[in-house]
């Protein structure tokens, strides 16, 4: 139990950072993706807007999502929502903190993102340079255009190489107006998350601490009942196979002495452990036999006590003794009421 | 008793470094974000100064609030401040304390920012560049004032072509470079000096209260970890005696309805060896059936 006890304890003393730590793994994962990722702007007048605020958009969107699936507190959050009722009631609250502090970390990826792409500016350049103020920014002296052909010309200057409307506005000042939008965007972005995130973390400790505490105790403990009971669950399996198997070669030796029509060897009581951990199984041709049937006709899922010393073998290897089907039928039928 | 002592002088020695070390960090992020930055000045005439002053100003406030946000202990002060006062008196000096020193550390990078900031001087050449008199500089001197408006706006960009191996225009911005780095340096200098001198002059002025406060604001600290360790440790036992009981109970009702009076007595020997009387498939089966459907009452 000591060993369960300091597993937990570090469990739990590093889930928190061990979660913050896939924040920011996931935080400069997605800045370095945006740097891998090849911008290229399609420079036509509809497409341009697509493209910009779809790379604007789309990917922290897929980030937010990743951040859900990489939580592995989901399926816990999931399983506390649907299960039946039971004799255990269901708190609200602690399902709203658990879904709040998933929905947190989950947010911080998506925001790195979209801060980081309005601070390089390329997408807002490309989503709004159909947009630009030529009247301000432009040559007053050229010859006014259609409008369709000043869309056109407007729509390549993020390509410098095939941009043809210098006359009409410099390609330099149109790019450094659009950036010097985007970064004034971006800071006042990353300002605005940065205030939320302090008004939610302050303003807590004064409206709501002791609903929080409860809620953030009974949201650990259901992590670690969880865990407890799949612990327990693997212990359990783990006896459960030995004895199986265990008596699976019981049965196998007893087998083979009935066979012989001789009594089962019993191992002298000075031979030692060595003795009784071969099972009764002293030569090739028995241990072939008890591997061909292990694969052949493996033992049914259902243990027997000890079982007592009888002359008959059993007729299948591991076979339990016949129980009257009638008690499983009742037993049954009580669990269901239950 | 042992383990506690341990626990309380790790806690004692690393609260203090832990908090230095996320400002530490705090401070060299706010250098990397500056020169990662893509700093770019639209040299438009009014917007030069809202880009400039922008930078140097907005991102110190998003540092000063992540500084605070990543602070532990700005939760704990605001706890001990908004709780009821219940059978525990509140004292103020110890919060004013816990205030002052974590406004301090959350200073730190939103200071290097803007000291950076000035010592590379674009911000400065950017917001200031169409305020600088045009009669000192050759270039601009005879120009009429709008034009001369346009020009200057013009100067922190290098690359433009009217600016081009324009003379004047390094001449202006050597000389925006030049104010911009005085005040850094100064600035640098005033805060040092003046942090000198607070660490030196406290001694002088309440060094009763001070150690009074700083420890009680250290067991402020301490006693909230400590709780939530035991929350921790209280946690994972009721969970495991839920379970064994769980686990019990079902071992209970298979016992109940097991037709094997005569295995009785091999039966309570046998025990010890089979995991809690669960013993095939259809056992396991519905035990977790129950746990799903009827988890057992806290």
């Amino acid at each position: 139990m000591d060993k369960f006890r300091m597993v937990f304890q570090f469990l739990q003393s590093n889930q928190e950072s061990f979660m913050n730590g896939i924040c920011g793994i996931m935080a400069l994962a997605s800045a370095q993706m945006y740097s891998a990722f090849d911008f290229n702007c399609p420079c036509l007048p509809c497409y341009n807007l697509a493209y910009g605020l779809g790379i604007l958009l789309v990917p922290p969107f897929i980030l937010f999502l990743l951040g859900f699936v990489l939580n592995n507190n989901i399926s816990m959050l999931a399983e506390e929502w649907k299960r039946p009722q039971g004799q255990r009631k269901k708190d609200r609250a602690v399902l709203r903190y658990m879904f709040c502090s998933m929905a947190q970390r989950a947010m911080i990826a998506p925001v790195v993102w979209v801060s980081v792409t309005l601070l390089d500016g390329k997408c807002i350049t490309c989503a709004f340079c159909t947009s630009v103020p030529v009247e301000i920014l432009g040559n007053t002296s050229h010859p006014s255009l259609s409008q369709g052909e000043m869309k056109r010309v407007l729509a390549r200057i993020p390509c410098k190489e095939i941009y043809n409307g210098q006359e009409l506005i410099a390609n330099e000042v149109a790019i450094r107006y659009l950036r010097c939008i985007s970064q004034a965007l971006g800071w006042c972005f990353v300002l605005l998350m940065t205030t939320l995130a302090f008004l939610v973390r302050s303003l807590r400790p004064c409206f709501t601490q002791a609903a929080f505490l409860k809620s953030r105790y009974w949201s650990h403990y259901i992590d670690i009942e969880r865990k407890l009971f799949d612990e327990t669950c693997a212990e359990h399996a783990r006896s459960f196979a030995k004895v199986c198997i265990q008596q699976f070669f019981e049965g196998m030796s007893t087998d083979l002495a009935a066979a012989h029509c001789h009594p089962p060897r019993k191992a002298p009581a000075d031979a030692g452990e060595a003795a009784e951990k071969l099972l009764g199984i002293t030569d090739q041709g028995t241990m072939n036999m008890a591997l061909k049937s292990w694969h052949r006709c493996k033992p049914p899922l259902h243990l027997h006590p000890p079982a007592l010393p009888s002359g008959n073998g059993w007729a299948g290897e591991g076979q339990p003794p016949a129980n009257p089907p009638v008690p499983r039928r009742e037993t049954a039928a009580y669990y269901s009421r239950v | 008793m042992d383990r506690f002592r341990m626990i309380f002088q790790h806690f004692q020695s690393n609260s203090e470094s832990v908090m230095n070390g996320i400002c530490g960090l705090l401070a060299l992020a706010s250098i990397k974000m500056y020169t990662c930055f893509d700093f770019s000045c639209p040299c438009l005439p009014r917007y030069n100064m809202a880009y400039g002053l922008g930078i140097m100003f907005v991102p110190p406030v998003a540092l000063f609030l992540c500084g605070l946000i990543l602070n532990r202990q700005s939760l704990v002060m605001l706890e001990e401040w908004r709780r009821p006062q219940g059978r525990r008196k509140k004292d103020l000096a110890v919060i004013r304390y816990m205030c002052s020193s974590i406004m301090q550390r959350a200073m730190v990078a939103p200071i290097v920012w803007i000291i950076v900031t000035l010592l590379d001087g674009k911000c400065l050449i950017c917001a200031f560049s169409s305020s600088v008199d045009p009669e000192k500089f050759v270039g601009f001197a005879n120009v009429s004032l709008v034009q001369v408006q346009q020009l200057l706006a013009k100067v922190p960009c290098k690359d433009d072509e009217l600016m081009r191996n324009n003379t004047s225009r390094k001449a202006v911005s050597r000389y925006l470079r030049c104010w911009s780095q005085a005040l850094g340096w100064s600035i640098l200098l005033i805060l040092i000096v003046v942090a000198f001198l607070a660490h030196w002059l406290r001694p002088c002025f309440n060094q009763a209260t001070l150690l009074q406060a700083r420890h009680w604001s250290n067991y402020i600290d301490i006693e909230q970890k400590i709780f939530e360790e035991t929350c921790c440790e209280h946690s994972q036992l009721f969970a495991h005696k839920c379970i064994l009981h769980f686990f019990k109970s079902m071992r209970q009702e298979i016992k109940l309805h097991s037709f094997s009076s005569p295995r009785e007595e091999e039966g309570a020997e046998g025990e010890e060896d089979l995991p809690w009387g669960i013993k095939d498939q259809d056992q396991v089966n519905k035990l977790l059936k129950t746990w799903y459907y009827e988890k057992p009452p806290l």
